[in-house]
Parts: C-alpha cells; sequence; structure tokens
C-alpha cells in the first residue's frame, strides 16, 4: 500500500476537485429540476447526441472515474476512523479501490462502446 | 537489581479506553468532521447516477425512459434532495480547505487564502453556468 499511497492520494485530491466544481449542477439538473419539472429537460436525442461527441465522453469518463476514487479514499478512512475497523486495513482498502475500479471499467467500455 | 528478579515471558497488555462507535457525537466538531468525511458517500453515489444515466442513454429511449421515471420516483427523490445537501457541504468544505493544502507564492508573497477560495468559487459558478448551458440548450 505504502508505495502507491501518494498516488492514490492525487486520485482523492483530483476526483474531490472535480465533484466539488460539477456534481452540484449535474445533481440539481438531472436529479431534481428535471425530474420535478421544474425546468424543461432536453430530449433523448438531444441528450444522445451530446453524448457521442468525443469531449462529451471524455467529460464522462473523467467525471464518473476521479470521483469514484475519492469516494474510496476517503470512505477507507471513514471507515477505520468512525467505525474504528483499523484492524481490518487490508481488506477494505482491497474493497475500497476495488469497487472504484470496478464502477471505472464500467464507465469506460460503457464510454468506449457508445455507437 | 536483585539477582532474584522474575521476568514474565509474556508482554502486558496496553491499558485502552474501550470507545464507542458513537464517540463523534460528544463533540460538535467532532459531529461536523464525520458529516464531512460522510460526504464521500454521496459523492459515490451521484457519479453511480450519472453513470446510470449514461447507460440508459447508450441502451435506447426505453432505457432512458425507465431511468427518468425511477428518477421521479419519491425515493429518488428525497436521496438527491438529501444528497444535495451533502454535496454541497463538500463543495464548501472542499474550496475552503484548498488555500490550506496548496500555498502559492506570488512574488515571494503568500497568495492570501480568501484568493484562491475565491477562484475556487468563481470557476465553480462559470462551470455550473457551462453546463446547464449545454444540458438546456442542446
Amino acid at each position: 500500500m505504502r508505495p502507491i499511497t501518494p498516488f492514490l492520494w492525487t486520485l482523492f485530491g483530483a476526483g474531490g476537485t472535480i465533484a466539488a466544481l460539477l456534481f452540484p449542477v449535474h445533481l440539481v439538473l438531472s436529479g431534481l429540476a428535471f425530474p420535478l419539472g421544474a425546468l424543461e429537460a432536453p430530449s433523448y436525442d438531444v441528450l444522445y447526441g451530446l453524448v457521442r461527441h468525443p469531449v462529451t465522453r471524455l467529460y464522462l469518463l473523467v467525471v464518473i472515474t476521479l470521483p469514484l476514487f475519492h469516494w474510496a479514499h476517503r470512505f477507507r478512512y471513514t471507515l477505520y476512523d468512525v467505525l474504528q475497523l483499523k484492524h481490518l486495513y487490508r481488506l477494505i482498502a482491497v474493497l475500497c479501490y476495488s469497487a472504484a475500479l470496478l464502477g471505472s471499467a464500467v464507465a469506460a467500455y460503457t464510454v468506449w462502446r457508445i455507437p | 537489581m536483585s539477582p532474584g528478579t522474575q521476568y514474565t515471558p509474556y508482554h502486558p497488555k496496553w491499558y485502552r479506553r474501550r470507545m464507542s462507535v458513537w464517540w463523534w457525537l460528544q463533540n460538535r466538531s467532532y459531529v461536523y468532521f464525520v458529516l464531512r468525511e460522510l460526504t464521500s458517500v454521496f459523492v459515490g453515489l451521484c457519479a453511480l447516477l450519472l453513470l446510470w444515466h449514461l447507460r440508459a442513454l447508450v441502451q435506447g429511449p426505453e432505457a432512458h425512459a425507465h431511468f427518468l421515471a425511477q428518477m421521479r420516483r419519491p425515493f429518488f427523490v428525497g436521496l438527491n434532495g438529501v444528497g444535495l445537501l451533502f454535496i454541497l457541504f463538500h463543495t464548501i468544505t472542499w474550496f475552503n480547505l484548498t488555500p490550506k493544502a496548496m500555498v502559492v507564492r506570488l512574488g515571494g508573497k503568500r497568495v492570501p487564502d480568501w484568493t484562491i477560495a475565491g477562484l475556487n468559487y468563481v470557476a465553480w459558478v462559470l462551470l455550473s453556468v457551462a453546463v446547464a448551458v449545454v444540458l438546456l440548450r442542446g
């Protein structure tokens, strides 16, 4: 674990910044304003056209994967400190980063396979 | 030391006070700390929400309509509402901590904390507007 800690911390920092900057607007629009009808939601064709664009694909990949690693790193330490699970150090680390890797792999595959 | 000293082969047990899992409820700043740490759960959920939306889009109009119907259910509206509060808490604490984690010097002088935090807030507003414009105008 020790040699890759700086790398994991960088992912945590980058993911935290991405989430801080972009998640509020995405959550307000797609999670609340569109479903509640406060704003008119873009049609399927408009969204699909957006998603096919290479820049949007890269954007989505970054916006999904980095915050997942932010979660993995921070949640790992939450489990250690708040629930006092220090004795499960290795298991928790492996589970958290594996979950983030799995999510990132699904995201990368999905973005790659967009027709 | 007397020659008759005897040593026990066992390591003495450390004295450790047992701590409840709820230790952080004793103090307001501990509660603040734990709530801030828990924002990561909602950051993760929001990433999964984006991934779910993307997959529904790629799978076709029916899958996407199903996704939108799910989002209208009270469960997800509530989850997104609570999630937004936690995400905003993350954003604000993250921006306010940036100057502590990143010391910038210009011309030998340290750039004041409020400038660095302020630039973060400006970037936040600009990016939010950009995303909203792209989504609303198509």
